[in-house]
Parts: structure tokens; sequence; C-alpha cells
């Protein structure tokens, strides 16, 4: 039992971090333009499906077609937040929403179109091999996941807290119109913060893709998990998204030991309702009278 | 023109419901009096749906939660009532609205501890739990292997007729509680919270209490209708009966027709509901249905973020203030829909 449970803890962590950086997307996305990517699951799967595409292909290597996948999703998001979220001023918060859930949705029926509804996984020999780890065995995909995952969100903090840039999406982060003020484009740092969230999907998906067989539906699952993340870490937090994941997929793993592997996805929202009912803001969130 | 203004949306109104009444004589293919059950159903899940979002701005994506309890009630009720098949399972009908309502009173209490952005966060992860739990008390729900109910022994062209006028009863129920809501000083509370909640606060409206009571009026209302979707289909899968889609539908619908009036939800779903049965008819293994969904409510919401009523309304007003002697006299009082024009934030 006790070797079960640091199994699973190991394996709540590395996964987390995969969660943490598909997470980290979202809540960047918050914290700049204050919407909430609802599509986030989706281009998430969309990267998987990209992934899977160039692996089946041309034999490209999920973590080596990044490179590709990254930068083709970074320009969809500019496109998508140029041509979808821009438009809106009015009530931007709530018709976000409503914007990147029709996203959602077509990608949803544009993969469904293309891909059929059949289960797909990317079968790479790093998904069955594996390494002892204090006495058991870890799948490598677990290890190289969590990797790839510092490595991305390392370059993210460095970005924002170590470049001129990163500081012109802080500031906005903070308060938007006095970034204005001080002459940030602020419509420029969101298509780009757009960006960067999609380019984590991308990464995100990849990783996914090879622990998780997925179809298009995938999704809804996806998001609920994401959106319960980044409301426990608190919403624009990115070290709140990072904690926030490795708390839940710790707990989701160790609970699906203790209890049930069915119920461990309960545990989720459980969590979730523990804490609104502490604290609403989340665990690094700012109480903010918001206006609707 | 002053009594041409009063009577004429009487007429219409009168007009609407004659043909809604006599619409399965009227029309009485099986297969059209289909489309009407589900474009009835969501004419009042939208109208329901709206009394929160509409009215208080308080965006819910999970009302699909609300359904599927709804649902399970009828199911389960049936079930170990012993009650046969006939007209014996529309009298669980107000038991499923009162017990989603029940349900909805904790989840209201505690979802609504957050605001904007984080309330739509927390309803769509509260129908997920909701389809989790559904799927795994197996003991209580079959699991997904899901409930069956038994099927009435009407006649093939009689069959969904029951089901239209079951839907109808409860389209017209939401509409009048609606309409009462947006008349009352309730209404008018929770129009306060939706334009400046801090305010409304502030000016003496009881801000938790007026949330709580428009979330919990439109979840058992959801309820009611999801207990007669499931008598229709006789069965009740935690996929089906709790579908984001479903959740999502009703939103567009009263996004399109116009968020916070009472006949935008309607006309929204009389537009939607029957170009997305078509398409889900000709496209749905393809899910092609999903990229044109996802096409009109892009469209929707980018170039008719307000809906069509008000848009509309806003034109029909600029007429009369032009060509029509009775505004600069006064305002005459409003004719049977409540004018909820001046409300709806540009």
């Amino acid at each position: 039992m006790a070797s079960q449970l640091l199994q699973a803890a190991v394996l709540g962590v590395l996964t987390g971090g995969v969660y943490a950086l598909m997470a980290s997307g979202l809540t960047l996305i918050f914290g700049v333009m204050r919407i909430i990517n609802v599509g986030q699951g989706a281009l998430v799967i969309l990267g998987a499906y990209l992934s899977f595409v160039l692996f089946n292909t041309w034999h490209i290597d999920p973590f080596l077609g990044l490179l590709v996948t990254m930068p083709a999703m970074f320009l969809i998001g500019v496109v998508l937040e140029l041509v979808f979220i821009r438009p809106l001023k009015t009530d931007r918060e709530s018709l976000s929403v409503l914007v990147t859930y029709a996203l959602a949705l077509g990608i949803e029926g544009v993969l469904g179109f293309v891909f059929t509804a059949n289960y797909r996984e990317l079968s790479v020999w790093y998904d069955t091999a594996s390494v002892p780890l204090f006495g058991f065995r870890i799948t490598l995909v677990y290890v190289f996941g969590f990797a790839l995952c510092l490595a991305i969100l390392g370059a993210l903090f460095l970005v924002l807290y170590r470049t001129t840039f990163g500081a012109a999406i802080r500031a906005t982060m903070l308060n938007r119109t006095a970034a204005q003020l001080i002459g940030i484009d602020v419509e420029g740092v969101s298509a780009v913060a757009f960006g960067i969230g999609m380019a984590t999907a991308a990464a995100g998906g990849a990783v996914f893709g090879i622990t998780t067989a997925f179809n298009p539906n995938s999704h809804y699952d996806l998001i609920s998990r994401l959106l319960t993340v980044i409301v426990l870490g608190g919403l624009g937090s990115l070290r709140g998204a990072v904690v926030a994941a490795l708390i839940m997929l710790v707990t989701q793993d160790v609970a699906s030991v203790i209890i049930a592997p069915e119920w461990s996805a309960f545990v989720f929202f459980v969590i979730l309702v523990a804490v609104l009912l502490v604290r609403p803001e989340g665990l690094y969130g700012v109480r903010v009278r918001e206006r609707i | 023109m002053n009594a041409a203004r009063r009577f004429a949306p009487r007429v219409a109104l009168l007009l609407v419901a004659i043909v809604a009444i006599l619409l399965p004589v009227l029309e009485p293919n099986p297969a059209s009096i289909n489309v009407a059950v589900f474009t009835m159903m969501y004419v009042g899940l939208a109208s329901a749906w709206n009394i929160m979002g509409g009215y208080t701005g308080y965006i819910s994506l999970g009302h699909a939660g609300f359904f599927g309890l709804g649902a399970y009630t009828l199911g389960l009720g049936v079930a170990h009532l012993g009650i046969g098949p006939g007209y014996g399972p529309f009298a669980l009908v107000p038991l499923a609205g009162l017990l989603t309502g029940l349900f909805a009173l904790p989840i209201g209490w505690i979802a609504l501890r957050t605001r904007a952005a984080t309330f739509v966060i927390v309803t769509i992860a509260v129908m997920f739990m909701l389809q989790l739990a559904a799927m795994n008390l197996i003991g209580l729900t079959g699991g997904t292997g899901g409930l069956s109910l038994p099927v009435p022994r009407w006649s093939g062209d009689f069959y969904n007729t029951p089901f239209y006028y079951a839907m109808l009863i409860l389209a017209s129920l939401t509409i009048a509680v609606s309409w009462w809501i947006r008349r009352s000083k309730f209404g008018l509370g929770l129009l306060a919270i939706r334009d400046d909640e801090d305010k409304a606060m502030a000016v003496g409206v009881p801000t938790r209490q007026f949330k709580l009571a428009a979330f919990v009026i439109s979840a058992a209302l959801v309820g009611m209708i999801g207990g007669v979707y499931a008598y229709y289909v006789t069965y009740v899968y935690p996929e089906f009966v709790i579908d984001p889609l479903t959740g999502i539908s009703m939103v567009l619908m009263a996004f399109l027709g116009g968020l916070g009036t009472l006949t935008g939800p309607v006309l929204g779903a009389l537009l939607v509901e029957p170009a997305q049965l078509s398409l889900a008819y000709n496209f749905g293994a393809s899910r092609l249905y999903l990229v044109f969904y996802s096409g009109v409510f892009l469209v929707v919401i980018l170039l008719l973020p307000r809906g069509i009523v008000p848009s509309v309304r806003d034109l029909t007003i600029g007429w009369w203030t032009r060509g029509g002697p009775g505004r600069a006299a006064g305002p005459s009082p409003g004719p049977s829909t409540p004018a909820p024009g001046n409300v709806v934030a540009p």
C-alpha cells in the first residue's frame, strides 16, 4: 500500500506537470485579456491530432514535432485572437466564454469530420519503455513529458520576468488601462499572449496524446479539469496554476489508490468546492470587486 | 395608433397560442410533431435559462446538469413507484422540478460565492460532477448502462402528441414565470444586479437571496423539462441527459433572440432548434453540424451581440418616434410585452 501510494504520488507529480503546462496557457490568457478560453481543451486535442498526423505520416517524433506544431499553433492563436476575440468590445468576459466555446465546438466538428470519432493514440517507443524509480517502474513518457513541461514553463517564466516584453505582459495583467497609458501596445500583447496559450496547448497536446487515447470529444473532460485547476490556483496566477495542477493530480492519483479509480476525477471537483467555500478567489488569487 | 399598439401584441399572442395548441391537428405528421416536441422543449429551456443568465447576467453553462437531474428523478421515480406506461409518469414532472430545485439550492449557494468568470467555470465543473456521479453511482442510476422507462402503448400517429402538449405546457409555464419575474420588484432587483451588483447591494437589493432564488427557479423549470424529455426518449443515459451541448444550446438561443428579453429566447429556440435537428439528421454521423452550429454562434455574437429582439425593437421604436405623435405626449404604458429593451446593455 505504502509503495503504491508513493508511486501514485510520483505519477501525480509527473502528470501534474503536463496539466500545469496546459493550464498555464489558460491562466496567462485570462490574466492578460480577462477572458476564459473554454476552447483550450479543444486546442490541446487539436495539438494532439497535429502531432498524430506528423507522427503517422512522416514518422516525426511528437517531441521533435513540437518544433513545427508549437509555432503553427502560436500563429493559429494570433489569428483567432484577431478575428474572434478582439472585435468583442462590450461585456468581453461573458461573451468571450461563448465565443471560445463556439470555437471548441467548431474544432470538435472539424476533427470529427476529418478523423472520425475513433479513439487515437500516439504509440511511440517510450510509451511502453520504463525506468526503475524508488523500487517501482515509471513509464518513460511521463519523465520526458515532465522534463518538457519544466523546460517550457521555465522558458515562460524567464520571458515573463527577465525580458522587457515579459514586463509588458505583466503590466497588462496588472492594469490594462494603465499599461495602455504608459505606451504598451496591449492589443499586441493580448494577441501574443493568446498565441503563447495555444503553443502551450500544442505542447500539452503532444504529451496528452501519448499518455491518453483521445477522440474529438475528449476536450470536454480536459477543459473541465483545466478550468478547475486555474480556479483553484487563482485566475490569472501562473504560479497558482502550477501549484494547483500538482495538488490536483497528486490528490487524484492518491485517491484512485485509496478509494477507486472511477471516483478519482470526482476529487477534482470536491477540492474545487472546498476551495470555493474557504477562499473563493483561489490559492494565489486576489479578491477583486469585479464588475459583471 | 395607440389602440393598434396596445392590441396588436395581444392579437399576435392569441394567434401564436392558437397555432401552438392546434399544431398537432394542422400538421399531424409524427415526424413534424417530433420536431415540434424538441423545439418546444428548447423554448422552455432557453426561457428558463434566461431567468438566471439573462436577468441577472450570471452566465451558467451547466444547466444541462439540472436537465439531467430532472430526467433521473423521473426515471427513478417511475421505476421505484412502479408507475406503468401511460399518462401516469407525467404526474411526476412537478416532483422532478421540486427535487432539481432542492439540488440547485446548495449548488447555487456555493457557485454564487463567485462572480462573472469564476461563476461560469463553477457551473461547468458542477455539470461534469453531476455527470460523473450519474456514471459512478451504478446502484442508483445504472451507471453508463442507463435507465429505461416504460414505453407508452400509444399508436404511432398519436405517440408524440401528449409529449408535445406536455412540453407546450411547461414552456408556457416558464414564459409566464419569466413574465411575472420581469414585472415584479424581484425582477427589477435581478436587473439591477446585472447592471451593477455593488450598487444594487448598496441601494438595498438583497443580492444573495435574489440571485439564489433566480438560480433555483431557473434550475427547477429546466428539471421539469428534463423529466418530460426522459419519458419521451424512454431512456436516461448520463452522456445524453447531461450533455454540454444541451447546456450551450439554450445559451445560444437566448443570446440569438435577445438576452434578458421575454420573447428573445422563444424566438431563438424557434429559429435554431429546427435547423439543428435537420442538420443533425442530415450530417449527424460526420459531426459537421457542430461546425455549422459554431458558425451560427460566432456570427451571432460578433455581429448581433445584443440579439434579434433588442435590435429590431430599436428599429421600430425609431420609426414610431419619428412618425407617431404618441411619444411626445409622454410614453404610453407598455404593450403586453413589458418593453425590456431599455434594460439591455448597449
